[in-house]
């Protein structure tokens, strides 16, 4: 096989299955069959799982490009769009168990918490600006929107603030969780903001021909 | 005699016995049942109306096994002894909320001691036998709202806080009661992380502390408390947020000056000293307006509109009448 089809037949199912894991457990434990139990509230068990799977895979998607950069391999980037895809389905799920299950398909109710609630409103954000994404993240959106595509989907560092911000704000005193994904998140964009400066710095001190003072 | 508390509700809208026995236990039962012949099924029907996990034995457990005051007990269906013991918000064992089941199995609840002190003529450290010999327990099927707004029914064994602070004689500068929880790490791991400054401390105002509502609890579904649950004493205040009932109690003061509580210490603006159950004062990030129950065996419950006073306005809300409940929150 070569590295096209061991990506195609391989790798990405790989991914594929590994990232409905999360869901069939939840929809297992729901029905209670298999290892996850979800407890006597089992709502907030799911409400919680979703959200958090959202950002993982968020988190996971915005390190395709630091590890592909460490790496040397350019062909991680074919795992990017997959990774993106279900963080925009686990976050979408999130926002349904809740108006489901949480709020009872109450519309004036949601409508409300949206506006009222400070991390709801930023969670909702997020998921809404997701959504432009997932819908342009087909190849024939990609060519049609040419540069103005890769400037759309930088929301995505936006999209992962938002979400971090989400689950901060709601946890009620222990931080602790949420700081990690705050690390998480620093590493991912920090990688991004000074690798550049840092190569160059790099570069120039040891005596290569870079012109002084490009930004 | 007085209405039950809390809201009525209709014999029809009561969950069904077989929603919350499990399988288990009514095949236990029905053999136990068959077993015993016409009088085992007598007895089958009525271990049936009280919905209490499998029997617990000795002399000491023979002590909870107490009937229930109805002039204090609301006629909602309890929540099963599972969803009680398995879903509790107890930081001294973890934050999570299955934690506390799972690291409060090594605490050791006796021996048992407690100090009273402060503005009292009597005081001193005592042994929790003593403390409760003199007491007559009772069970009580109180409503708990936690401030994270959900809800359960508990049926509580213990006895009015009232019937243990006048044994003290409290003096006339006694005007708060303030309780502090055991601090020792070995025992409670979630005191190794600073999520709260440990030892928990909580406090009522004297006139909340010898309501007849206010109990200290030292069992639940006629068994001894669990770890997990606050063992091997602790306070429920039903009107009150879950953050009240104070758990693992090794001192009980009587102050003068409002006690520093630990939630209202830590976040003040979201947690007031007062913390009664009121519908109309959201907390800063939720809405306090309604509740989810938990339990009833449905993925798709509906949330419940949230009481003042958590259902037990009528017997509470002269405490607080001259008082404005949006800044005494």
């Amino acid at each position: 096989m070569n590295v096209e089809q061991r990506y195609r037949y391989v790798y990405k199912p790989v991914v594929f299955i590994a990232a409905l894991v999360p869901a069939a457990l939840l929809a297992g434990g729901a029905f209670g069959v298999g290892p996850r139990h979800l407890g006597a509230d089992p709502e907030r068990a799911i409400l919680h799982s979703c959200g958090i799977t959202a950002l993982n895979l968020l988190l996971l998607t915005l390190l395709v490009t630091p590890l592909r950069q460490i790496t040397g391999n350019p062909h991680l980037q074919r795992l990017r769009r997959m990774l993106g895809l279900f963080a925009f389905f686990y976050a979408l799920l999130h926002f349904v168990v809740y108006a489901w299950l949480d709020q009872g398909l109450d519309l004036a109710a949601i409508g409300k918490d949206i506006v009222k609630r400070p991390y709801i409103t930023i969670g909702m954000a997020a998921l809404l600006l997701l959504l432009p994404l997932a819908v342009t993240s087909t190849n024939r959106m990609m060519r049609r929107l040419k540069s103005r595509w890769q400037l759309l989907h930088r929301l995505v560092y936006v999209i992962a603030i938002l979400g971090v911000w989400h689950f901060w704000w709601q946890v009620k005193k222990d931080v602790r969780e949420p700081l990690l994904y705050v690390a998480m998140l620093a590493v991912l964009l920090g990688w991004r903001l000074l690798r550049g400066p840092v190569r160059r710095a790099l570069t120039s001190k040891s005596g290569s021909a870079t012109a002084p003072g490009r930004t | 005699m007085r209405q039950p508390y809390g809201p009525r509700i209709l014999p029809s809208d009561i969950t069904p016995e077989s929603l919350f026995l499990d399988r288990r236990r009514l095949i236990a039962l029905g053999l136990a049942g068959a077993a015993l012949g016409a009088t085992g099924a007598a007895r089958l029907a009525a271990a049936a109306d009280a919905p209490a996990p499998a029997p617990a034995t000795g002399a000491a457990a023979a002590r909870y096994k107490v009937a229930r005051n109805p002039k204090f007990s609301v006629m909602e269906t309890p929540n099963t002894y599972e969803e009680i013991t398995s879903y509790n918000n107890f930081y001294e064992f973890g934050t999570d909320k299955g934690d506390p089941a799972v690291n409060a199995r090594g605490f050791k609840p006796t021996p048992w001691s407690v100090t009273v002190d402060g503005e009292a003529e009597v005081k001193g450290t005592y042994t929790l036998e003593d403390l409760l010999k003199p007491l007559a327990f009772e069970e009580r099927v109180y409503r708990m709202r936690c401030v994270e707004a959900w809800s359960m029914v508990i049926p509580w064994v213990g006895f009015p806080l009232a019937d243990l602070i006048s044994r003290f004689k409290p003096t006339s500068k006694a005007k708060y009661v303030a309780f502090t929880t055991l601090n020792d790490a070995k025992q409670m791991p979630g005191q190794r992380d600073r999520v709260l400054d440990w030892p928990y401390i909580e406090g009522l105002r004297m006139d909340e502390a010898m309501h007849p509502l206010t109990l200290l609890a030292t069992g639940v579904y006629g068994r001894v408390l669990p770890n997990q649950n606050g063992a091997p004493l602790r306070l429920v205040v039903p009107w009150k947020y879950g953050f009240k009932g104070i758990k693992s109690i090794v001192r009980i003061s009587f102050t003068e000056q409002q006690p520093r509580t630990s939630w209202s210490g830590a976040a003040p603006r979201e947690y007031g000293f007062y913390a009664n159950v009121n519908p109309a004062v959201d907390h800063p990030r939720w809405s306090q307006a309604s509740e989810r129950h938990i339990g009833g065996g449905s993925l798709f419950a509906k949330r419940q509109p949230t009481l003042p006073f958590n259902g037990y306005a009528a017997d509470v809300a002269d405490l607080y009448k001259d008082m404005d409940l949006r800044r005494y929150f």
